[in-house]
C-alpha cells in the first residue's frame, strides 16, 4: 500500500481550494515578492548597509536613498533588506526548528497512548504554563543577546503548540480503518507512525508552521526592540524600529519603513496560514 | 470529575508549577558568573565581606535557595543591586497600580470591541461587514502592538494634538496606550467569537428556537451569547499574557511609570535581582489569572466536566 497514492488527490483538491482563495493568494504572492526583494534588492543600491555617510545623516527619502537614512548616514533601504533577510531567517528556522521537534514528541506521545502520553501532555501543560516571553528574556539575558541565542530562545517552548496539535491528530486517526489495514498487511509500528500517521497530519502541520512564523518574526522584532536583539552593524525590522522611534517627530520614516514592513510580513503570513488552514481542512470553513 | 478532586489538582499543578518558577529564577540567577559587586573598581576585603554577609551572599548554596523560598513565601523579593536601598517589592507595589490600570482598560475595550466586532461579523456572514471587520482583524493580528502605538502617538498626538503624547495621570493618558495594547487580542475575540457564533447559529437548537418563535433579540441573548462566553473565557489566560508583556513596551513608549517601564529599565540595566523579581511576579500574576479562569470554566461548562 502506497501511502502517496492516497495522499495525491487530498493535495490536489487543497491546492485547487488555496488557489480559490484569494486572501491567501494575496499572501502568497506578496511573500514572494518579500523573498525575491530580500535576496535581490540590495544589488540595486550602491550603498551596502554598513556604509556610514556622515554628511548625509538622517536625510530623507530621495533618488539617491529611496528609505532616506539613518543617524549615522546608513542607508535605510539596504538595511530594510537586510532587515528581511534576518526575519525571516529567524521566523522560518525557529518555526522549522518547532516543526521538527513538536512533530517528533507529538507523534511518539499521540501514538503510545496511555500512561506515557498522559505524562508527556502534562509536561507540556506545565511548561506552557510557564510565561513563554518572559522566560525567553531571561534567557536572552543571561546567555547575551544575538540570532542563534534568540532563535534557542523561541523555539524552547514553541515546539509546544505543534506537538499538541500533532497528538491531538493523531488520536483522532489512530483508530481508523486505514491504520488496522496497513496495521493488517504486516506493517511495523514505526513505517504506521511515518507513512500513515504523520503523512496524514501534513496539513496541519503545513498550517501550523506557516502561523507559527508570524509569531516569531513578531517576538523578534519585540525582542530587538527592547534591544535584547541582533547587535549592531547587523540589523533587523525590530531594531530599526527601535531606533527610528526617538527620531519620530523629525524623521518619521526611518521609522516607518521597518513597521511597514514587519506588518505587511505578518499581514501575508497570516493570510495564507488561514488560507492553508481552510484549504486543509474544509470543516472548517465558514 | 468532581469540583474538589479537579480544584485540589489544579491547584496543585499552579503551588507545582510557581515552585518550578522560582528554582529556575534562582538557578539561573546564581549561574552568572561573577557576583554584583564584582564590576566596582576595587572594594577592600573587608568591605566586600561585609557587603556579602548584608546579602547572605557568603552562606552556602542551600541555605540561600532556603532563604530564598522563605523571603518568597512572606512576599519578599530581595533588593534591588542597582537602585541601593530599594526592595524590589516595593517598586512592584508602586508600579503595578498604574500597569493594571492601563491592562484592566485594554481588557475591558478587547472584550467589548472583540465581542462586537465578531458577532457582527457572525450575524452579517458573507456580507461587507463580515468582511470588513475580518480583514481589520487579521491586520490587527499583524501589526505589532509597538508600532500601533507609534503610529497613533504620530497621527493623534504630533499631528493632530487631540491627546497627550506621553505621561501618566488623567484618562486622557491612557486611551493610546489602551487602545494600542488591545488591538491584538481584540482580533483574536474577534476571530474566535465570529467563528463560535456561526458554528452556534447553525445548531438545530437555534432553528427550534425560531420554530417556538422567539424573537431574534431572545434567541441571541439566550442562546448565541451564552455558548459564546466560554471559548473568549479560556482565552483569558493567553490575553492576560498578552497585555502584560505588551504593556513592556507601550509603557517604554508612552512614558508611563508602570511595572513594565521599571521592567525595560532593569533590563538595559542588568539588574538581576530586579529582573528576577519582576518576572516572577508576573509569572505568578499570570498562573492565578489561568488558574482562576479554568475554575471558572470548570464551574460554567458541563462539557468540561464529562471530558476531563
Amino acid at each position: 500500500m502506497n501511502a502517496t497514492n492516497c495522499t495525491l488527490p487530498y493535495f490536489r483538491e487543497s491546492i485547487f481550494r488555496l488557489k480559490e482563495n484569494r486572501a491567501a493568494m494575496v499572501g502568497l504572492w506578496l511573500l514572494i515578492f518579500l523573498f525575491i526583494a530580500a535576496v535581490i534588492a540590495p544589488f540595486f543600491t550602491p550603498y551596502s548597509y554598513y556604509e556610514t555617510h556622515l554628511s548625509l545623516k538622517n536625510y530623507p527619502p530621495s533618488k539617491e536613498f529611496w528609505f532616506g537614512t539613518d543617524e549615522l548616514g546608513r542607508n535605510v533601504f539596504s538595511r530594510i533588506w537586510l532587515g528581511a533577510r534576518i526575519s525571516l531567517f529567524v521566523g522560518i528556522s525557529a518555526a522549522f526548528i518547532d516543526m521538527i521537534i513538536g512533530v517528533i514528541y507529538g507523534a511518539f506521545a499521540g501514538f503510545i497512548g496511555g500512561k506515557i502520553d498522559e505524562m508527556m501532555m502534562r509536561f507540556c501543560d506545565i511548561l506552557n504554563s510557564l510565561p513563554q516571553l518572559l522566560i525567553v528574556i531571561i534567557l536572552l539575558v543571561l546567555m547575551g543577546p544575538g540570532l542563534t541565542t534568540i532563535i534557542l530562545a523561541l523555539t524552547l517552548t514553541g515546539w509546544i503548540n505543534m506537538a499538541r496539535i500533532i497528538r491531538g491528530h493523531i488520536h483522532q486517526i489512530k483508530h481508523l480503518d486505514f491504520v488496522m489495514a496497513a496495521k493488517a498487511l504486516g506493517a511495523s509500528r514505526f513505517r504506521i507512525l511515518t507513512h500513515h500517521l504523520i503523512t496524514n497530519a501534513v496539513g496541519s502541520i503545513i498550517t501550523t508552521v506557516t502561523l507559527t512564523i508570524p509569531g516569531a518574526i513578531f517576538t523578534e522584532s519585540f525582542l530587538s526592540f527592547l534591544g535584547l536583539g541582533v547587535q549592531a552593524p547587523m540589523a533587523s525590522w525590530g531594531t530599526m524600529a527601535s531606533d527610528g522611534l526617538p527620531a519620530l517627530r523629525f524623521y518619521p520614516w526611518r521609522l516607518f519603513f521597518p513597521a511597514f514592513f514587519i506588518s505587511v510580513t505578518m499581514f501575508a503570513f497570516n493570510l495564507l496560514g488561514d488560507g492553508l488552514r481552510d484549504a486543509f481542512d474544509p470543516r472548517l470553513r465558514r | 470529575m468532581s469540583w474538589a478532586y479537579y480544584l485540589t489538582y489544579k491547584f496543585f499543578t499552579l503551588i507545582f508549577s510557581l515552585f518550578l518558577v522560582a528554582t529556575a529564577t534562582f538557578v539561573l540567577m546564581h549561574v552568572i558568573p561573577g557576583d554584583p559587586f564584582s564590576q566596582e573598581q576595587t572594594i577592600p576585603e573587608e568591605i566586600l565581606k561585609s557587603l556579602m554577609s548584608h546579602y547572605e551572599l557568603d552562606q552556602p548554596l542551600y541555605k540561600q535557595y532556603i532563604h530564598y523560598l522563605k523571603g518568597l513565601i512572606r512576599f519578599d523579593l530581595g533588593p534591588s543591586f542597582k537602585y541601593e536601598g530599594r526592595m524590589i517589592q516595593d517598586i512592584i507595589r508602586e508600579g503595578f497600580g498604574v500597569s493594571a490600570t492601563l491592562g484592566a482598560l485594554a481588557l475591558i475595550i478587547s472584550i467589548v470591541a472583540g465581542g462586537t466586532l465578531g458577532s457582527l461579523a457572525a450575524l452579517c456572514r458573507g456580507k461587507w461587514q463580515d468582511w470588513l471587520s475580518m480583514l481589520m482583524a487579521v491586520i490587527g493580528m499583524s501589526v505589532p502592538s509597538f508600532i500601533l502605538a507609534t503610529l497613533l502617538q504620530y497621527v493623534f498626538a504630533m499631528k493632530f494634538n487631540l491627546l497627550p503624547i506621553a505621561r501618566w495621570g488623567e484618562f486622557r493618558h491612557m486611551i493610546l496606550p489602551a487602545v494600542s495594547l488591545s488591538a491584538f487580542p481584540t482580533a483574536f475575540i474577534a476571530r474566535l467569537v465570529r467563528s463560535n457564533m456561526v458554528e452556534i447559529l447553525e445548531q438545530e437548537y437555534i432553528v427550534a428556537a425560531k420554530a417556538r418563535g422567539l424573537g431574534t433579540s431572545k434567541i441571541l441573548l439566550r442562546h448565541v451569547v451564552k455558548n459564546c462566553i466560554l471559548p473568549v473565557l479560556s482565552y483569558l489566560g493567553p490575553l492576560f499574557a498578552s497585555i502584560i508583556t505588551g504593556s513592556f513596551v507601550i509603557e517604554k513608549i508612552f512614558g508611563i511609570p508602570g511595572l513594565g517601564g521599571w521592567f525595560v529599565m532593569s533590563i538595559t540595566n542588568r539588574d538581576y535581582t530586579m529582573i528576577m523579581g519582576i518576572t516572577l511576579f508576573y509569572s505568578a500574576i499570570l498562573m492565578i489569572a489561568v488558574f482562576i479562569v479554568d475554575l471558572l470554566s470548570f464551574s460554567i461548562d458541563p462539557r468540561i466536566r464529562r471530558n476531563q
